[in-house]
């Protein structure tokens, strides 16, 4: 007590928020350093992946690798050009399938994790099914949707599906539950109800992570469709590289995963996109493209 | 021991309140037989150590928390739910993270329906009363932990409640914050005369904040003794010097010692 007996005036009765004007700044100081961090963290991997490309570009060529095996980035490149038609033709299949696989995800995804939350029993039995049916390779599954469902769309779409809806339910159901208990007080002291409750303060308060699950939901529908054009492919990128693969077509094997990438990636970055859009920016998880999609 | 008159004055009344927690090593008595009252307008605080089951007792006073016997009136009528005639600040400010510091307070008037425009003048008005005029637009990430708190604050009082009950509010801050903090809030409470139900460790912000100090002793939680401060209002820094003010400190010091909640070896 003896240090808050004798505070000085020097707390500054004139200006009580001068000692929180100085944090404020310093927060801002720290925001450019941050700000300075990130284009870091882009500009080294986007440095080291150029290195790459060029070091394999010397090596094709320097040791006269046989294309079949590894073509030169050129190559690839010169494949994707000769081929740009092909590829954009099946990637709007593709497209589709990992776009539908992802809706339906989200769609059957956040009311069964509402239901998770809201429903007691439901949770307790529905919970423990849900992750252990997790340990069921889904890949090994796709057959079975083949025979069930035929040679179509629809397949593809729900292995897509099959795959991708369990991070966003999981996301969900555990960004609904992560709440203070005092953000709850604070809604029954005002007179919410639980409605108002749900969308006023339950609701946002599990965006973040919400938003971590569709992120991952998103890349895991891309391998989905790929699995589903394998297994039963009439068209689609994934069914190219079966072609390609069969023709021993390295160069456009190459061209079909590059696509296939810079498709995860755009699909990607629309989901950050619109999160950035929702929420206010601090609360975007910072997570690389990387890591989430291991 | 009530009185017709006392019924009248008293806002609120816990009667030989007790809560008792079951844990894994068997029940635990948080709180033991409470019954005190709180008139209209007074500054109550509870002081008592940590794990006396003070807050609780806030929580069973704001009807978040259901007593395990006895009973809560406020305003005349008994609380069997959740009171929103009240005001509640919390340890930890407890603000939303995707609202500013404005859109914090003005969940409060969203809930309650008020006048949004007003609302909001009223908003900034609280604001720059506690120092954070032009931080309206911040978001909590952006401002320290006592700015936070002070949102917090601003948040339990734009609806002028009734009762304002708030848990050891200043206990994550540190000694100088806490102090301006204290001063603050004395300014804002002192004006209209409000009713304030306080929880606190601190035995200085008790005595200078007080009309009246509800000493508790440590678990189970009862009360020791009730001590009158009159001390004159509104009160200073330098009334923290005043031998008046060092010997109300000294008597909780003693009961805490008598109790064995200090040791001086």
């Amino acid at each position: 007590m003896s240090e808050t007996v004798n505070s000085p005036a020097s707390a500054g009765p004139k200006n009580p928020a001068a000692n929180d004007a100085t944090e404020a700044r310093s927060h801002m100081r720290r925001s450019a350093r941050e700000r300075r961090d990130r284009i870091a963290a882009l500009a080294y991997p986007i440095g080291m992946m150029a290195a790459l490309v060029v070091i394999w570009e010397a090596a094709a060529r320097l040791f006269l690798i046989p294309p079949f095996l590894l073509p030169a980035p050129s190559a690839i490149a010169q494949a994707m050009g000769a081929n740009t038609a092909v590829l954009l033709k099946n990637s709007v299949g593709t497209t589709l399938e990992i776009v539908l696989g992802f809706a339906l995800s989200v769609a059957v995804g956040v009311p069964l994790a509402l239901a998770i939350f809201l429903w007691k029993p439901f949770a307790r039995a529905v919970y423990p099914v849900l992750v252990s049916s997790q340990a069921v390779p889904k890949v090994a599954i796709a057959p079975l949707f083949l025979v069930w469902f035929g040679f179509g769309l629809l397949p593809k779409v729900l292995i897509a599906f099959l795959i991708a809806f369990f991070p966003v339910v999981i996301n969900t159901a555990v960004g609904l539950a992560a709440i203070e208990r005092e953000k709850i007080y604070l809604a029954q002291s005002m007179g919410f109800g639980p409605a108002a409750t749900f969308f006023k303060i339950q609701l946002p308060n599990a965006l973040p992570s919400i938003f971590a699950g569709l992120k991952i939901s998103i890349t895991l529908a891309v391998v989905g469709a790929v699995v589903g054009e394998f297994v039963g492919g009439q068209g689609g990128l994934g069914y190219l590289l079966l072609i390609a693969n069969g023709n021993m077509d390295t160069a456009l094997l190459f061209a079909g995963i590059v696509a296939l990438t810079v498709l995860g990636v755009v699909l990607f970055a629309l989901i950050g996109l619109v999160e950035r859009l929702v929420l206010p920016p601090h609360a975007v998880e910072h997570t690389s493209f990387a890591r989430e999609s291991m | 021991m009530s009185t017709a008159a006392d019924d009248v004055e008293a806002y609120l009344r816990v009667e030989n309140l007790s809560k008792i927690y079951a844990t894994r090593d068997g029940h635990v008595r948080a709180l033991d037989e409470i019954s005190f009252t709180q008139r209209r307008g007074e500054f109550l605080c509870h002081v008592g150590p940590s794990g006396c089951g003070k807050s609780t007792l806030l929580m069973i006073a704001a009807g978040l928390i259901a007593p395990t016997s006895g009973a809560v009136r406020a305003g005349g009528r008994g609380v069997n739910r959740p009171r929103t005639d009240i005001g509640i600040v919390f340890q930890n400010p407890v603000l939303l993270e995707w609202r500013t510091a404005l859109g914090n307070i003005m969940l409060q008037a969203e809930a309650r329906k008020m006048e949004r425009k007003d609302a909001q003048s009223r908003a900034r008005k609280l604001l720059a009363a506690v120092g954070l005029g032009g931080f309206e637009d911040k978001y909590p990430h952006e401002l320290s932990g006592g700015m936070r708190q002070r949102v917090s604050i601003c948040r339990a009082l734009i609806h002028n409640p009734d009762h304002l009950l708030m848990d050891e509010p200043f206990g994550a801050l540190d000694a100088l914050t806490r102090d301006q903090l204290v001063f603050d809030l004395q300014a804002l409470v002192s004006e209209q005369r409000m009713t304030v139900l306080f929880i606190t460790h601190s035995i200085t912000e008790a005595v200078f904040l007080s009309d009246r100090v509800i000493v508790m002793t440590p678990r189970p939680g009862r009360i020791d003794r009730i001590i009158d401060i009159k001390l004159p209002r509104p009160r200073t820094l330098a009334i923290r010097a005043t031998p008046e003010f060092a010997e109300y400190s000294r008597q909780i010091l003693d009961l805490f010692l008598a109790r064995g909640v200090l040791r001086e070896h």
